[in-house]
């Protein structure tokens, strides 16, 4: 099965607005999913430029789905619900 | 509190700063700022932490007045947010006190008390009983129950419990200030006593409602520059290991947002570690039994309010960001300048060092960085004009203080035994007093004082998570020389 790819972004907008959470997402994410995900850390995915969208980071995205105000929580289970399908 | 539960009231904060600079970047500062509330809460939008929206909008503008460098006790709260911005265009000089309560977002936490749960077994032992040596404990047949006009909150009966079946409530703030500055007044909220306050932010962090807050200097800083001034930035070391660039982007980052030279704090803690082993070595001649480090603010700030029997003990070493400053504006005199803080107690520092202008801390700088669109680690590396040596740029580090002094000594190296006091709380102050009175410290002669556990790169005002902050630092410092080298 093709890995599921998660893109977290480390630009400077989403580690102001959780620098602590993007930390623990991808360790959380690697110890629980090894095989089955490919954490890729990117630079800016420049979805926090329009706006008040900057208010929404972190930003993460699951494959090409976009998470936004990302947490442990709510990235884990759209990985699950991937997972299963 | 942990780091990631932390973040939810670090976001709060933090988005009100940086939609206060989009504000002071737009045509209309004034009328921007009062609608900061709305445009984070509009009409109809989901309400998620409060009760209701307005009280959504009343904190928030509370996070505002802060934000915009004000005292909340001093809020009237019939003030339009756009007249405390107007004000803050026009204010000289930064207000003393770092730190305010915002009441409307203080819970009004219940007190700290001692508590039989219904886990009490009513036990035939009954050691609760026993270990209470105030006689607040008694049983009323079907459990224990305890006196709280009696209690003295020791905890021995909590010990005593074979079931754990007794807790003891806090009041975050109250619990995680190391001097007892902070408490519940008659109305039941927070409020800080200047008198004894040391600036050290433990209650910032600790309040689970972020209800505890830095009166932000954003805007000097922003208008100093927008007026064209000379602005220079001086970073503490532990920057490098808040951002998600290498140092050597910091040059550009900082010009990016106009100010027109950069220096590292770790230049001036070269002369800090030099004075300090003199100091050091001239004391031990004169037969001092120890002596204390003098770089962090609050533990400077804790010797002033609560311990000045330990100033004799203590160095007289100027601090890092002291030494910075002196070169800075003997270089630029005209210059106004900033130091980027990691911690709230150094604002206290800056007011008694003319030259120092102002402070910002980590998360303003951050928020600058979001509302100008800056990404950092896109931009160009530049070389630093003075290269600090490996132990300054570890200053940061609990024990890097320590480390520094004895990389630089000259004397027998048996002579100097470090040790360290890693974070300020009620127990080390309690240490440290004992020093102070016995005129001995058991674990060593030269005591190294930081206030947040773990030291500055753990400071209040962080970015990033420690250990990762920890790595990025040490990475950079690796690359220097070493005192050691060219003993």
């Amino acid at each position: 099965m093709e890995k599921i790819k998660v893109k977290i972004c480390q630009g400077t907008t989403c580690f102001v607005m959780g620098g602590s959470v993007i930390k623990a997402i991808m360790d959380t994410l690697t110890e629980k999913y090894a095989d089955k995900i490919e954490i890729i850390p990117v630079r800016c995915l420049e979805v926090c430029h329009e706006n008040d969208s900057f208010s929404k980071a972190p930003y993460v995205y699951v494959d090409d789905e976009l998470v936004s105000d990302a947490s442990i929580e709510k990235v884990t289970s759209l990985i699950e619900s991937k997972l299963q399908k | 509190m942990s780091e990631i539960s932390e973040i939810e009231t670090k976001k709060l904060k933090r988005e009100v700063l940086v939609r206060l600079i989009k504000a002071f970047m737009s045509d209309n500062f004034a009328e921007n700022v009062r609608l900061i509330p709305y445009d984070m809460r509009p009409k109809g939008s989901e309400v998620p932490f409060r009760c209701c929206v307005y009280k959504e909008r009343a904190v928030l503008r509370s996070r505002a007045i802060a934000g915009l460098g004000f005292s909340m006790e001093e809020d009237d709260e019939r003030t339009l947010l756009s007249d405390f911005a107007q004000r803050a265009l026009t204010r000289e000089k930064p207000e003393s006190e770092p730190l305010t309560v915002l009441q409307n977002a203080c819970k009004g936490c219940p007190s700290a008390k001692v508590f039989v749960t219904e886990l009490c077994q009513n036990c035939v032992a009954k050691p609760c009983l026993k270990a209470c040596h105030f006689g607040a404990i008694s049983n009323n047949g079907r459990r224990s129950v305890i006196d709280n006009d009696k209690c003295k909150k020791c905890g021995l009966c909590m010990a005593a419990c074979p079931y754990h079946a007794i807790v003891k409530t806090i009041v975050p703030c109250e619990e995680a200030c190391p001097v007892g500055a902070i408490a519940k007044g008659e109305d039941g909220l927070a409020h800080i006593d200047k008198d004894k306050c040391i600036s050290c932010g433990k209650c910032v962090s600790a309040c689970p409602f972020g209800a505890t807050h830095a009166k932000s200097q954003v805007i000097d800083v922003l208008s100093k520059i927008k007026q064209g001034k000379e602005v220079i930035a001086m970073f503490a070391p532990a920057l490098v290991g808040h951002l998600p660039c290498s140092a050597e982007q910091f040059i550009e980052a900082f010009k990016k947002i106009g100010f027109s030279e950069v220096y590292e704090v770790a230049q001036g803690a070269d002369t800090t570690i030099q004075v300090e082993a003199h100091d050091f070595a001239e004391r031990l001649e004169q037969g001092a039994s120890f002596m204390t480090t003098s770089c962090c603010a609050a533990y400077n700030e804790l010797v002033k309010k609560h311990l000045p029997e330990i100033k004799p003990y203590v160095s007289d070493a100027h601090t890092p960001l002291y030494y910075t400053a002196e070169i800075v504006k003997k270089e630029h005199p005209n210059a106004e300048t900033v130091f980027i803080s990691p911690c709230f107690a150094k604002r206290k520092e800056a007011l008694d060092n003319p030259n120092v202008n102002n402070v910002l801390n980590f998360e303003e700088l951050g928020a600058i960085f979001i509302a100008f669109g800056i990404e950092v680690d896109t931009l160009e590396s530049k070389e630093y004009a003075y290269k600090s040596s490996k132990e300054a740029r570890d200053f940061p580090l609990s024990g890097g203080v320590a480390r520094a002094v004895q990389a630089a000594w000259k004397g027998n190296p048996d002579d100097l035994r470090p040790t360290t006091i890693n974070g300020l709380t009620k127990a080390t102050v309690r240490d440290l007093k004992m020093y102070a009175k016995t005129g001995k410290c058991p674990l060593g002669n030269l005591i190294e004082v930081m206030s947040c556990e773990g030291g500055c790169i753990a400071g209040n005002a962080g970015l990033n998570e420690v250990k990762m902050a920890l790595k990025k630092v040490t990475d950079y410092s690796a690359q220097s020389y070493s005192l050691k080298d060219n003993k």
